[in-house]
């Protein structure tokens, strides 16, 4: 098996922790991993991005080429058309639909949405909303870690324990928290 | 064991298990992750190895330094601009040598995700004649470790570790061993003669290590690191690739994806100085070379020499870019249009995107975070220059630099580390009032506080704002060396007390901070104001910490 993902948002919308889980669960499945990130300067309230590269063989490129990859994930909807040159013709985009806006020159939400629309395979959630009815606030970036648990192909309760490890040492309230998030994802897709 | 690591982590784990005894380094992106892994892992603790953040490189290089000589392993880490500060004590270590091992890990950021220029610092390793390593990959940086350590004993020189952003940042499942090797005891074999570079001295060290040389080169070409794939035949190859470092992995992503009708041949140069006797081997075989490296055209131009007369491909010919980071992209591009292939698909139709959004897109640069208490010294600052006719305002490295941007728009310059202050200073000299340097708290400890000490020794027409959130921010919020001490730092290089302000930069203070900057500006000489509130990052995680602590 081969997965490539793009993890996208805005800084510190949790992106990275995505990848973590994800990267767990791979781990622990033994496949190989290579997964590139962005830090310092870029991080403060600018676009961040994540490749994240999953293998039953060796990986080369720690870099996605474009029109390769095969999940696009983004805690914003915007971010998400920022990466659609790196998207395979049959890749799947799950993205949150709350606009994030922090700057002046924010396109109009609907026409984003619109060309979200076109794609042929898009899930496209309100993860902020479902997390606030939910009683998960903290855990948006779960919820669409949920959503994207079939287009990566990865078995839904080899998610459940990355994150029962991942978030292990902050406490029970904190796992369980994210286990609800994973499943509320799961059924919004 | 296995490991999921950054390619930081796993240089951290390497030395580690190599017997380190102390990182010396200063944060800056992309090798922030190396010191900051051995500060919390807990057999470096348990260990008691050196840690602490310097005040700056040359103060790490030097520290390093002083370790090797009473035999101990030591490593510095920095980006790669911060070889340029402490380029006096790197240099010259290649003259001393060294006792225990050293290895200088230096993170180079093509194209300049977090930093001010693109430099090679590979260009440096041949400057002070010292091996250069490469890692391609995170198993690499992590075996590579032990390996540098070892050969910077057995060569007695340092070892300088070149890493780039993608290997830095990125991370992979790493091996790692069960037990770490034990430190080195500490010893005094230390030579002065080696170590005093008074001329004759130094003279006798230059010969030995100019003619190391030659052995540094033949180690390189049979190192396991570096390696030469030749076509069957042994000649007659179309097409020979040298790669170096992360390059090599957008190389064989290439080839393993595209059926290329023809063999090539493929030599991994991991370390360096760059083994000729491999680069001879291939030319010899093979009818035209690409050389695909990241960062500057380092190998390139060592292989085309002057005469330009085999057939050389690389950044300087145009089949790569000449400047920026490599990508799986361009290298695949570069050949496509070397190399045949039988499979449609190889097109490069194939990467368009198939649905274009792009007119939906905006940039979304990176700007000060809501709540950062720079923001509040720009508004003061911009409040108050509103008066005056030309004011110019001289910036430094940090998050504030980010004022240039709107909506504050606030600075005219930033160079380097500290270059607010005697930038300010020259301007004065050159007639300019108002003359204003912003400098954050850890930058002003790093390379700024010389500075301000020629200022106060002419009495320099400035005004010098140390913008002070306690933290070294940028780089997600290492201890800033300076903390508390600002004032006694200032009071001591002699700025004179009704010259020094503390203020807190709040909204509900802008008329203190307006009238103080204001009346700062109209004294003609050096005057210092310090706005100091805690990064709002830093204050979020201990606000977080002091709440789990409570439970």
């Amino acid at each position: 098996m081969k997965v490539d993902i793009i993890l996208c948002g805005v800084g510190g919308q949790g992106i990275l922790s995505i990848a973590t889980i994800i990267g767990e669960a791979a781990m622990n499945e033994n496949l190989y991993i290579k997964q590139a990130e962005v830090h310092g300067m870029s991080q403060r309230g600018g676009d961040v991005q994540s490749n994240l590269r999953i293998s039953s063989e060796p990986i080369a490129s720690d870099l996605i080429p474009h029109g390769a990859a095969d999940v696009i994930i983004s805690m914003e909807p915007m971010e998400a058309l920022r990466y659609l040159p790196y998207l395979s013709a049959d890749g799947w985009v799950i993205t949150s639909t709350a606009p994030f806006v922090n700057i002046p020159n924010y396109p109009d939400i609907n026409d984003i949405k619109a060309a979200l629309a076109k794609l042929p395979h898009v899930v496209a959630i309100d993860i902020e909303q479902l997390a606030k009815d939910n009683g998960v606030p903290r855990s948006a970036n779960v919820i669409l870690l949920g959503a994207a648990q079939k287009a990566l192909g990865i078995d839904y309760d080899k998610l459940e324990t990355a994150i029962r490890r991942v978030f292990g040492r902050k406490g029970d309230a904190i796992v369980d928290a994210n286990i609800r998030a994973l499943a509320i994802g799961r059924d919004a897709q | 064991m296995k490991k999921l690591f950054l390619g930081d982590e796993a240089i951290a784990q390497g030395a580690i298990d190599a017997g380190l005894s102390g990182v010396y380094a200063y944060p800056g992106t992309p090798s922030t992750e190396i010191t900051e892994y051995i500060q919390a892992n807990a057999l470096a603790k348990e260990r008691g190895l050196h840690s602490r953040w310097c005040t700056n490189e040359k103060t790490a290089m030097e520290a390093a330094l002083g370790m090797s000589f009473m035999g101990k392993r030591a490593m510095v880490c920095m980006k790669h601009v911060g070889l340029n500060v402490c380029a006096d004590p790197f240099v010259n270590s290649a003259m001393t040598g060294v006792g225990g091992g050293v290895v200088v890990v230096v993170a180079d950021d093509p194209s300049m995700h977090s930093s001010q220029d693109e430099q090679d610092s590979r260009f440096y390793g041949k400057f002070a004649m010292l091996p250069v390593f490469e890692p391609s990959n995170q198993q690499e940086a992590y075996d590579m470790m032990a390996d540098a350590f070892d050969y910077s004993e057995r060569q007695q020189l340092p070892v300088l570790m070149r890493v780039t952003t993608r290997m830095a940042h990125s991370r992979a499942v790493v091996v790692v061993k069960d037990e770490a090797r034990a430190e080195n005891d500490k010893n005094y074999d230390a030579a002065a003669a080696n170590w005093v570079l008074l001329p004759a001295n130094a003279r006798r060290r230059n010969d030995k290590v100019t003619a190391q040389q030659v052995q540094l080169e033949a180690d390189a070409v049979s190192s396991t690191y570096n390696k030469l794939i030749l076509p069957a035949s042994g000649s007659g190859c179309p097409l020979g690739i040298i790669a170096s470092g992360i390059a090599y992995n957008y190389v064989m992503e290439t080839l393993a994806k595209r059926s290329f009708k023809q063999e090539v041949s493929i030599l991994k140069v991991s370390q360096y100085p760059l083994p000729k006797t491999l680069v001879r081997q291939m030319l010899d075989a093979c009818d035209k070379v690409l050389v695909v490296e990241e960062g500057q055209p380092f190998v390139e131009e060592q292989v085309r020499g002057v005469f330009e007369s085999r057939n050389i491909l690389g950044r300087l010919t145009g089949e790569l870019p000449r400047t920026g980071e490599l990508t799986p992209d361009c290298v695949a591009a570069a050949l496509n249009e070397q190399l045949a292939s039988d499979n449609e698909q190889d097109s490069e139709k194939l990467n368009a995107p198939f649905v274009d959004a792009s007119s939906l897109v905006a940039p979304r640069p990176p700007q000060l975070c809501q709540g950062c208490g720079h923001r509040d010294v720009y508004t003061a600052l911009n409040e108050v220059l509103k008066e005056y006719e030309n004011p110019r305002v001289f910036g430094d490295i940090g998050c504030y630099t980010l004022g240039f941007l709107p909506p504050y728009k606030a600075i005219h310059s930033c160079v380097d580390m500290g270059a607010s202050i005697t930038m300010a200073k020259g301007a004065a000299d050159a007639g300019q009032w108002p003359a204003l340097a912003i400098i954050g708290d850890s930058t002003f400890t790093h390379s700024g506080m010389t500075g301000l000490l020629d200022a106060v020794n002419e009495n320099a027409d400035i005004t010098v704002i140390i913008s002070d959130n306690l933290t070294t921010a940028m780089t997600g919020g290492q201890d800033s060396a300076g903390t508390n001490k600002f004032e006694t730092i200032c009071r001591g290089l002699g700025v004179a007390d009704e010259h020094l302000h503390v203020v807190v930069p709040l909204p509900k203070n802008m008329p203190e901070i307006t009238r103080i900057i204001r009346e700062e500006i109209n004294y003609h000489g050096v005057s210092v104001i310090i706005p100091q509130r805690e990064c709002i990052q830093t204050f979020k995680r201990h606000a977080k910490e002091k709440k789990v602590a409570n439970k």
